[in-house]
């Protein structure tokens, strides 16, 4: 048998969430992770010369902003965990609700841009919904459920935008001004 | 909330106003989120990190940082950066650059800076293909490659850079992948903590013209072993792995070098008359 892998690998279980305090750790940062990657997006979309994207990221990041500061408010007096970004354990390596930056490109369009974000937000929700499920303690078990009510609320919202963008006319991977190696 | 708490730096903190001008979709992103993510943790404040590079992609990264900054002359990175550690060994000394600046251009440099085993930690984001100058392949790219300034792939054995640096004398190497910031992160952090010339490959995708690389997310895997002390062991490990074991792959315990006991000092002023025109 090989022995244990070099420090904490990628993708600790969530079943090492054990505490209200730590799911309220998880939940707050898988806000603000959200939150910085739709930002950091819009940023890149402006730079980019694609404000109708840009303006989309920077919407969501609001939304995710928002319900930060809604779990910062829950949280209130208590005391907390003190995580670094890699020590949670969201059963993978990255947040369950953090968009793939590697997954958008310059031509990517709203409604790609928004099935990301779809899937962000169901990927959340499960994330949630699986601690609800194994939870023995009563009170973790309401919270977990909690947020993966309003995960599940969020996915709604996002399917409601979903169909305000059609599928446009040409395929979001078909690059106009394709890259052109030179020597 | 504590004192100690309240001044907690934060990522953010480390993060420059000006916005990356990297394609969308490129692993440099990521990599730019871990390096901030790790010194807000080292919790060094900004004034008291440099972050030097090259040329290329990469070597953007220390516009886009907080802290203080050197965009050097192509693969000249690591004799700045080695230079500033030696003058200023109070400063954490991050040094970043690409595989073509760093392995082909800085080729040279990389070796002896890994023999000189100064302590600051250079992280090559490696993407095997020269992006900025539109995609000639690099001392990385694999021999079989096929693009259109190398029809049928260059057919030469890539660079190794992991088991180069363990044979001239890195103290510190490890391989990340930056898709995985969070744990990039905390690679870059041991990095720094750990005494001595520190190299971190991370394996950074260039979607543009590399769009191949898009699979590397489901190819890297965490190190089976732990890291190991023997530079013999992790070279044998890292010469036959499939090149997508990412973790720490070996902690040397090489005293970090130092500047020559006894160095005349040198008179700035008089240094400045000597380069007057």
């Amino acid at each position: 048998m090989t022995a244990p892998v070099s420090g904490s690998p990628p993708g600790r279980s969530s079943a090492a969430i054990a505490s209200v305090g730590e799911l309220l750790a998880h939940a707050l940062r898988m806000e603000e992770e959200a939150e910085e990657r739709y930002r950091l997006l819009a940023d890149q979309m402006e730079t980019h010369n694609n404000p109708e994207l840009a303006g989309l990221f920077r919407k969501l990041a609001g939304h995710e902003a928002h319900h930060a500061e809604e779990i910062r408010a829950q949280i209130g007096r208590m005391e907390l965990p003190g995580l670094e970004s890699w020590d949670h354990s969201w059963g993978g390596p990255e947040s369950p609700e953090a968009v793939d930056f590697g997954a958008i490109r310059y031509t990517t369009t709203p409604r790609q841009a928004l099935q990301l974000a779809l899937d962000a937000e169901r990927r959340a929700f499960e994330f949630f919904d699986r601690i609800a499920a194994a939870a023995g303690d009563p009170e973790l078990k309401r919270w977990a459920a909690e947020f993966a009510a309003e995960e599940d609320e969020h996915v709604r919202l996002v399917l409601g935008e979903l169909d305000k963008h059609p599928e446009p006319p040409r395929h979001p991977d078909d690059d106009p001004d394709p890259p052109v190696p030179q020597d | 909330m504590s004192v100690i708490e309240a001044i907690k730096l934060k990522p953010r903190d480390f993060a420059s106003d000006v916005k990356p001008v990297w394609c969308p979709g490129c692993g440099d992103y990521h990599v730019l989120m871990s390096v901030t993510r790790a010194l807000a943790a080292l919790g060094t404040p900004p004034e008291r990190v440099a972050v030097v590079s090259g040329i290329g992609c990469s070597s953007r990264i220390p516009a886009y940082t907080n802290c203080y900054g050197f965009h050097g002359v192509h693969g000249r990175s690591l004799a700045l950066g080695t230079g500033l550690k030696v003058a200023r060994p109070d400063l954490t000394v991050l040094v970043m650059s690409g595989d073509g600046d760093g392995f082909s251009i800085g080729g040279n440099h990389f070796l002896h800076a890994c023999r000189r085993n100064v302590d600051l930690t250079y992280v090559v984001m490696d993407n095997r293909v020269y992006g900025m100058t539109k995609g000639q392949p690099s001392p990385t790219t694999e021999p079989d490659w096929d693009s259109a300034l190398a029809p049928g792939g260059t057919g030469l054995r890539p660079f190794h850079p992991l088991v180069i640096a363990l044979a001239s004398g890195a103290n510190f190497v490890a391989r990340a992948f930056s898709g995985h910031p969070d744990e990039t992160a905390r690679i870059i952090v041991e990095a720094v903590r750990h005494p001595g010339f520190s190299f971190v490959e991370v394996l950074s995708p260039c979607v543009t013209f590399r769009p191949d690389q898009s699979e590397w997310k489901d190819l890297v895997h965490a190190a089976p072993v732990e890291a190991t002390d023997d530079p013999a062991r992790a070279a044998r490990r890292i010469m036959t792995d499939d090149g997508f074991n990412i973790g720490v792959l070996y902690r040397g315990n090489r005293p970090p070098g130092t500047p020559q006991a006894g160095a005349a000092e040198v008179d700035v002023a008089e240094l400045d008359r000597e380069f007057a025109i």
